[in-house]
This record gives structure tokens, sequence and C-alpha cells, in this order.
């Protein structure tokens, strides 16, 4: 089990004293914000949460945060973060990466993930460029557009993460945007506290290299039903999708919820939908592994006992000796 | 003349029909009468259909290695018999069923006594007096070829029997009558055979009373117990031959609490391991050849975060998919030199079954005593290879954790409050104190990027030098503190007119060499390397005073000679090398020895340093 603090810590607990050079404007710094925050509200101890980044300027947050900061190699966060969570499942494991970093090089990395239900929340800072390398097309930038640095338009198609997540099994899928501090620190709050894999996306500008999506067009009026003119971003919540599963075990109400939460993750027309879209309790890893190895319910891997006070090793093998003895 | 106790029995048959099963009846049996062996596997990257065999050397005396000829060829179908008939000695004996061939096809010496079984009507027979199926029995053809064999052997069904009834227990203990029956009908068949038959036949088994209790074991199940034994918790691993059976073995036993996580592949493999041994359990992976390379870049996370990790890289032929279910010591240089940039890395390779314990153990106390990936050389060969050896020796086994974070240190790190200085080098140790997640005063920051003592990236030029020094200066710390006797050792007579090199597996082969050769008057010893990298510089003194030095490895380019070179500068031209996929036969040792002793070995130009050398390619075996 996780632990909480008795006595939260207030948010600057949280910040480290590292120097950060984002550029001025970027979403990443809505997003590092929002992360300090819940984590304060959620009262983590800071020696007992480890921050998992992957790679690029999204990968930095490991450095800005005061409790373990993990930077790990470019796509793998998940496999990282999943290795330090089941080894010891009382650590709070929070994974943060791009979208490139988890959507493009990590996406084995991703679809598996959500196969294994592990008892973290995984947040993608999703930008549709890779920043630190000077502004590519990433997996979420739409085929025929030309971001900044493109030599011509993205001759790919972009792939809809909410929707793979759906596939793969992650049983909380969510998504938010950078520059809405509360509800997307609402948003990071539930990925967390959510008993198994929460994949949040989080919509953010790049002001350096994605002149097609900036905060100015993500704040933009557009269109809605009729002639009337409403905000780009709502909350699909708000407006009445319930993605949360209610009985796990009634095929035809995750069906249809599955149903709607691909349907919303496909939107179609200008406006996007920011919200929860679907929600399931379903076993987490460690509890599945605890059911083949009832030891695991009394230790975690990483406190099994294996050595006495004079470290001698205490693992007791006369059992196994035997199936081989002759 | 009798030869009592020294046989090798040879069984064959398609994948997928039981030789695996009849090797281990045999081998089970030989060890309950307290006799000695070595079994060898082969097997085709194939599940169903192609030709696979196993060979069991037995002894009245303990054996490491496998030798050619045949003494035993069991078979209950053609093709082993055509590929394999050639293969048995004069005086040796060939089991084989007369409705599946005609011995004119076969390529046998003279000399070879013949043993028909009409395996088919054996099975009809036990049908009838068991009451089963007929169709239900077909696999019992092996417990048949196997009963055949021992009652040639003159070794008393007893042995079988109570091996049968030690194999299946619980929900097949309903299989141990029909297989008695069929030994029965298998002992009749041979007993019925005339006497003088049995006269030409030397080769008997006695039991052999008062051996001391021994383990039936093979490599993979070896290494795993050493694994458990050394707290090994955490198991990653991606499907790969001939790796997965370790991993297959430590997910079968559970109660010692060890979480076995199937991965994608072995990026997450290596990545998931290494975040696991970030929170203090021993983690480890294991896998073979081309999911090691894959591996690289996480090794080097590993090594530029100082994080303790065991690597059992279970080598196979390669390159590429190469061979997967052969044998080579191929990986010596990629394990040693493999990735981008430099980073410390301990490798080592077991040197028996035996061996396979003690290192898996060791290994995970080098982890964490130097924080950096240690690599373990297993293969093919051990891996699957059966032997009877002494218990384990569990005196000396104390676990190391290196240099962890001591309470004070973590007080004052919290007191500091700028975080734990995980990089920190100990002015002592070297290595630095390491807290885990979960102690109060623990966070610190990891990165791939060069950082500072505590984990913030920096790219200072004077950072960057100190702390590179810090992390390479480990390899110091390997030669330093890893005992002599662990590193290598020289075998047989120290002033030896030859001495022959090996590293790994080969031991056994060598071992049981010497005294061969003694009796033909070569006078050799052997030095084994069990650490390859850092070179045990420490060995230079035998290279130095050895007469003449030959390099003996399973691989074409003698990787460990050029990793001797590279350190010491010695230049080793004579070499004995094997790169079809086999592991190197006793007498194949023994003949290459003599050739080079006699100097009937050709001077060549090697292609890769076009230098002159002795080489004897080494090729027996199917």
């Amino acid at each position: 089990m996780v632990s909480k603090l008795q006595t939260p810590l207030t948010v600057s607990a949280y910040k480290s004293e590292v120097h950060n050079d984002w550029c001025p404007g970027c979403g990443d710094f809505g997003i590092l914000q929002a992360v300090q925050q819940s984590c304060a509200e959620l009262a983590l101890p800071p020696g007992e949460t480890m921050v998992f980044a992957g790679i690029g300027c999204s990968g930095k947050v490991f450095n800005y945060m005061a409790t373990h900061g993990v930077h790990t190699l470019h796509g793998r966060v998940l496999p990282f973060a999943v290795g330090a969570k089941l080894a010891n499942p009382d650590l709070e494991v929070v994974a943060v990466g791009g979208d490139g970093d988890g959507y493009g090089i990590g996406a084995g990395h991703f679809v598996h993930a959500g196969r294994r239900n592990v008892d973290m929340a995984y947040i993608v800072m999703t930008n549709e460029v890779y920043g630190l390398t000077k502004g590519q097309a990433s997996p979420t930038l739409g085929r025929g557009q030309q971001t900044k640095s493109l030599p011509l338009p993205n001759t790919n198609d972009a792939i809809q993460p909410l929707a793979l997540a759906l596939s793969s099994g992650y049983t909380w899928i969510g998504r938010s945007y950078a520059f809405d501090g509360k509800h997307l620190k609402e948003m990071i709050k539930k990925a967390i506290e959510h008993k198994g894999m929460a994949l949040l996306d989080v919509l953010q500008p790049c002001p350096t290299f994605n002149d097609l999506h900036t905060a100015e067009w993500f704040n933009k009026k557009v269109k809605g039903e009729g002639t009337t003119m409403l905000p780009r971003i709502f909350n699909a919540n708000e407006a009445g999708h319930d993605g949360a599963v209610k009985d796990p075990t009634n095929h035809d109400e995750v069906a249809d919820k599955q149903k709607k939460a691909f349907e919303l993750a496909h939107y179609h027309g200008d406006r996007i939908p920011v919200g929860v879209f679907y929600e399931i309790k379903l076993p987490t890893y460690v509890e599945r592994m605890q059911a083949q190895a009832p030891m695991l319910i009394k230790y975690s891997p990483a406190r099994v006992p294996y050595e006495d006070a004079s470290h001698l090793p205490t693992t007791d093998l006369s059992k196994s000796y035997e199936e081989f003895m002759f | 003349m009798k030869v009592v106790n020294e046989v090798n029995w040879m069984i064959g048959g398609p994948q997928g029909t039981g030789v695996d099963s009849s090797a281990n009846l045999f081998s089970q049996a030989c060890a309950t009468a307290g006799l000695w062996i070595f079994g060898k596997r082969e097997y085709h990257s194939n599940i169903k259909g192609k030709h696979s065999y196993f060979q069991v050397r037995v002894s009245d005396k303990p054996i490491h290695s496998h030798v050619d000829e045949v003494h035993i060829l069991a078979t209950f179908e053609d093709s082993t018999a055509r590929l394999h008939a050639h293969e048995v000695v004069k005086g040796g004996a060939l089991i084989y069923d007369p409705t599946k061939i005609t011995l004119d096809d076969l390529n046998l010496k003279s000399g070879v006594i013949t043993l028909p079984i009409d395996f088919n009507s054996v099975i009809r027979h036990v049908a009838e007096v068991t009451g089963m199926e007929y169709g239900t029995l077909s696999l019992m053809k092996n417990t048949i070829a196997v009963a055949a064999s021992m009652a040639l052997l003159r070794m008393d069904m007893a042995h079988i029997e109570a091996t049968l009834a030690r194999i299946y227990t619980g929900r097949k203990a309903k299989l141990v009558a029909p297989n008695v029956a069929a030994t029965k009908k298998a002992y009749e068949a041979v007993d019925a055979l005339p006497d003088e038959m049995h006269d030409q036949f030397p080769y008997h088994l006695e039991p052999k009373q008062n051996t001391p209790k021994r383990l039936l074991i093979n490599g993979a199940q070896a290494n795993s117990l050493g694994k458990l034994k050394a707290g090994c918790r955490y198991q990653t691993y991606y499907p790969i031959s001939p790796a997965t059976d370790e991993s297959n073995y430590l997910e079968s036993h559970p109660e010692y609490g060890i979480a076995v996580v199937q991965c994608e592949d072995e990026i997450a493999a290596i990545d998931m391991a290494l975040g696991a041994a970030t929170t203090g359990v021993r983690a480890s992976t294991a896998t073979s050849g081309p999911g090691f390379c894959l591996m690289s870049e996480g090794l080097g996370w590993g090594g530029m975060n100082e994080v303790p990790i065991v690597l059992f890289d279970y080598q196979r032929g390669g390159p590429s998919t190469g061979l997967p279910t052969r044998h080579e010591q191929g990986d010596l240089m990629f394990a040693a030199f493999g990735g981008h940039g430099e980073y410390p890395r301990l490798v080592m390779s077991p040197a028996t079954i035996n061996d396979h314990f003690h290192l898996a153990f060791e290994s995970f106390n080098y982890a964490d005593r130097f924080q950096t990936p240690v690599i373990v050389l297993n293969d093919k060969f051990l891996t699957h290879s059966l032997e009877t050896i002494p218990p384990f020796n569990e005196a000396n086994l104390i676990i190391d954790r290196g240099r962890l974070a001591t309470p004070q240190e973590l007080e004052a790190a919290m007191a500091d409050g700028k975080g734990f200085p995980r990089f920190r080098p100990d002015a002592k140790t070297v290595v630095s104190a390491r807290p885990y997640p979960g102690q109060e005063g623990s966070p610190y920051w990891m990165t791939g990027d060069e950082h500072d003592d505590y984990g913030h990236i920096t790219e200072k030029p004077e950072t960057r030098k100190k702390m590179h020094e810090k992390r390479m200066s480990k390899y110091r710390l390997m030669l330093e503190q890893i005992p002599e006797e662990k590193q290598f050792s020289l075998n047989g007579d120290p002033d030896a007119d030859l001495t022959l090199i090996c590293w790994g597996t080969t031991f056994g082969v060598l071992e049981d060499a010497l005294p061969i050769l003694k009796e033909k008057g070569i006078n050799a010893n052997f030095l084994h390397y069990r650490m390859l990298h850092p070179f045990p510089i420490a060995s230079e003194k035998i290279l130095k005073k050895a007469k003449k030095l030959v390099m003996v490895e399973s691989n074409w380019g003698t990787q460990m000679g050029h990793l001797i070179r590279m350190a010491t500068g010695i230049f080793i031209p004579t070499q004995v090398v094997k790169y079809t996929g086999r592991p190197m036969s006793l007498n194949e040792i023994i003949d290459s020895v003599e050739k080079i002793v006699k100097k009937q070995v050709p001077p060549e130009v090697d292609p890769l340093t076009g230098q002159s050398i002795e080489k004897v390619v080494l090729t027996y075996g199917l």
C-alpha cells in the first residue's frame, strides 16, 4: 500500500532547485506545476514517490521534482516505471513523457503496459512535434500538416492514442489541456488515484516548433452546433459523457462504454473533448502476481527476506534439491 | 573383455517423440544405481519432426564431458538409425525396429550387435495386459528403448522400476504400471537373445554401492538455484532459446516469492529489471544473443546510473538468429565491449554445472559491490547438459549488498535538503552510498545524461571527468577485490609442457582430457578463465611461464585470445576452435592436442590479423 503523509507538504516541497530550461510559453510548465500540486494535495511522501520520465523536453520533468526522479531512455519510460512498481508496490510511481517518446519509439511498451494493468499513472505530453531535436513530426501530427520546421507536409497519419489505450487494456483513460490548470490537476489526481494503469494524454502547445496548434489556437472559439461559437476545448464529462464502468462483469455495459469512449476519442469537428473517457476496475498486475505467488502478499519482491543479520543467505532450497537428489 | 561402467549411450528421434524423456529415464536409472553420468542434448530449432538426439555417458567416477563413439544406439524409427549407425563402435549395439528399417540400409561397422525390437508389438502387449488404449501408449517406445538398453547392459530392472515410480507421481502415477509392463517385455526380448550374443557385448553397468548423495541437474537449473539463493526476486525475460529454461524454472517456483515477468521484448526486459533494481530488489534478466543485442542500450544506462543488475546471456550460435539451439562461445567480445561510449561491466562465465550455481550466486554480490552491470556468459551446451554432481556447497556463501546508505547519511541528506548525494565518490570505497526509495531522506535523481553527485544533469567538463573516472575506476576495484581463485585457475601440473587456455564451459572437457593426455605421454595443464573482462592480469605470470600456449575456444577467432593479447601483448597463434554449433568432445580435444604436439598442423594466415597461425578446426557432431 502506498502511504500518505499525515501532514501534507506544500507544493514547493515537490520542487527541486534545478534551473528549468524549457522555452518560455511551453506547455510543459503547466503540466509540471499540476503534477507538483497533485503530489501535495495527495500528500505523497517524496521519499516514497518515483517520477519516471522519458527522453525529450518532457523528460526533464524528472529533474524538477523533489521526489525520486528517474530520467530513463527514449521510449522506455514505461518498462522502467513498471519494473519499480512491481518490485515495490508500496511506492507511488508516476511516468511522464512526450508523445514521440510514448506513442512513437515507445509504442510497443505503451501497448503492453495496458495489458498488465499496473497500478500507476502515465502522463503523456502531446505537442505533435519532437521539440528537443528541433521540431520533427511526432506520431500525433495529422497527415498533410506542416509545422514550422518540416521541409514538407507530414506524410503519415496521426495515431489516436486514447483509442489505442482502449484497445490495449488501459483501465483509466483521460485527456486534459496543459493550460487549464484546474482541470489538469484534478485529472492527474484521478489518474494517480485510479487503481490500475491510467493514461492521461495532455494536449500542449510547443511555442517554438508547433506554429499550427498554438495556445491561441487552443483558446479560440470555434463553430459548435448551428452557428454558435463555442470554446474549442470542452469538458466531455460535463457535456454528459460518463465513461466509468459500474459493473466490470457486465459485458454489455463494458462494450457500450468502450464504444462511447472510442467514438469520443475520434470526435469529429473543430472541438476537442477533454475529461475521463473510460474507467473500469480490474485486477492489477500485482494482484494477479499475488494470486499466483502468495508469498508476494506478505512481502513485495523488494522486501522478501533472504539474508540474516550476519549476511548468511536464508533461502532454504532443500525442497528444490529433493527434485534433483539421487 | 568386459567393460564395466564405461558406456556412451545414445537415443534419437524426431522432436516431440520423447527423446528427452527417455534420456531422463536412462540418466535417472543410472543415478539411482549410484553411477555418474554426463548427458548432452542436441536438437533443432523446431517443435515437431526434426531430428534430435541425446547422448548419456556413464562412468563409475565423476565425468564432465561427452565422447563421440557410441556403445549403444537406441532407435525406434528409421532416421536416427540412418544418421548415427556409423558412430556405433565395433562390439557396440544397435537397437532398432525391424518393421521400420532394414539393416542393409545402414552404414554399420562390422562387429556391431543388432537387436531388433518390434516396438508396436510390445505396445500391443502392454495394452492387452493393462487394458489401456493402444493409441495412448505410443510414447512408451522410449521406455522400451531404455529398457532394452539396460537389459543389454545387464543392469537390474529394479533401477528402471524405481525411476518410473519417481517420475510418474500424482495424476501421472497410473502410467507406472504400463511402463513397468513394457520394461518387463523389453527385458524378456533381450534375455531371449542367444548367450553368445550377450557374451560378445562387453559393456556392462553395475550398481555402485556407497555413492554419496548427488544432484542430477542441468546448467539452467543450477543457475536458477544460485539466483534464488542469492536473493534474486525479480526476473524479466522475453522468450528465446536457449535462455527460456531458466525463467521457466524460476516461474515454476512461486514459493520463493520471485516475480517473473514476461516482457514484450528484450528492451523492456532489461529496462524493467533496471527499474526494479532501483528499488533495491536483486534483479536480473536472462536472454540469448539476439536479445542481448537489444539490451545494450539498457545496459549502458545501468552503467551510467551505477545500477546493480545481472544479465545472464545464454550464448548460442550467431550472428543474427544463427543457430538458435546450438552451442557457441561467440558473445565474449560483445559482452566486453558492446554498446556506445564507455562504462564498466564485469563479464564472467561459469566453468561447470556446479559453478553455474556458485557464479549465479556471486554475480549478485559483484553487481552490488561494484554497482554496475554484471554479464554472465552461460551457453547452450551446459544449459541443457545433464550431470551428476555433488550437492552445492553452501558453507561459504555470504550476501554482500555493497555500499548502502547508512542511517547517518540519510539523516544528513534530509537535513541538507538538497537530495541524497547518490553519485558522490566515496573517499574509501570509490563506489557511492546507495539509498532505496522508501527510505526517508532517500530522494535522488537518475539520468542517462552525465550528472553530478545528486544525479542532476550537467555538461560541465570537470564534472564529466570526475564522474567518468569514478565509474571506469571500478575496473580496478574488480581486479583488486575479486579473489584470484575466482578469476582464473591453473589446472594440472604447473610445470607442464603444454598449457591449454579456455574459458567458461570448456573447463569440463579439458579437465577430463588431462589424465588421458598424460597416459599418451603428453604433459599438459590448462588455464581456465572464469572472469573475462576486465582481464585478470594476475594470470600474466602463468602465460609468461608456460612453455607452449594453445587457445581452446568454441568460436572462430579465439575471442579470449584477443583479450589476452590486448592486455598482455601475448599473441597465441596455436588454436583449437569449433564453430559448428556443437560442443567439443573429449576425443576431439585429445586428437587435436596430439596433432599439435606432433606438429601436424600446417600454418595459415589469419584473415583478421594477417598473422601466421596454426589452427585446428573441430567439426565432429550432427
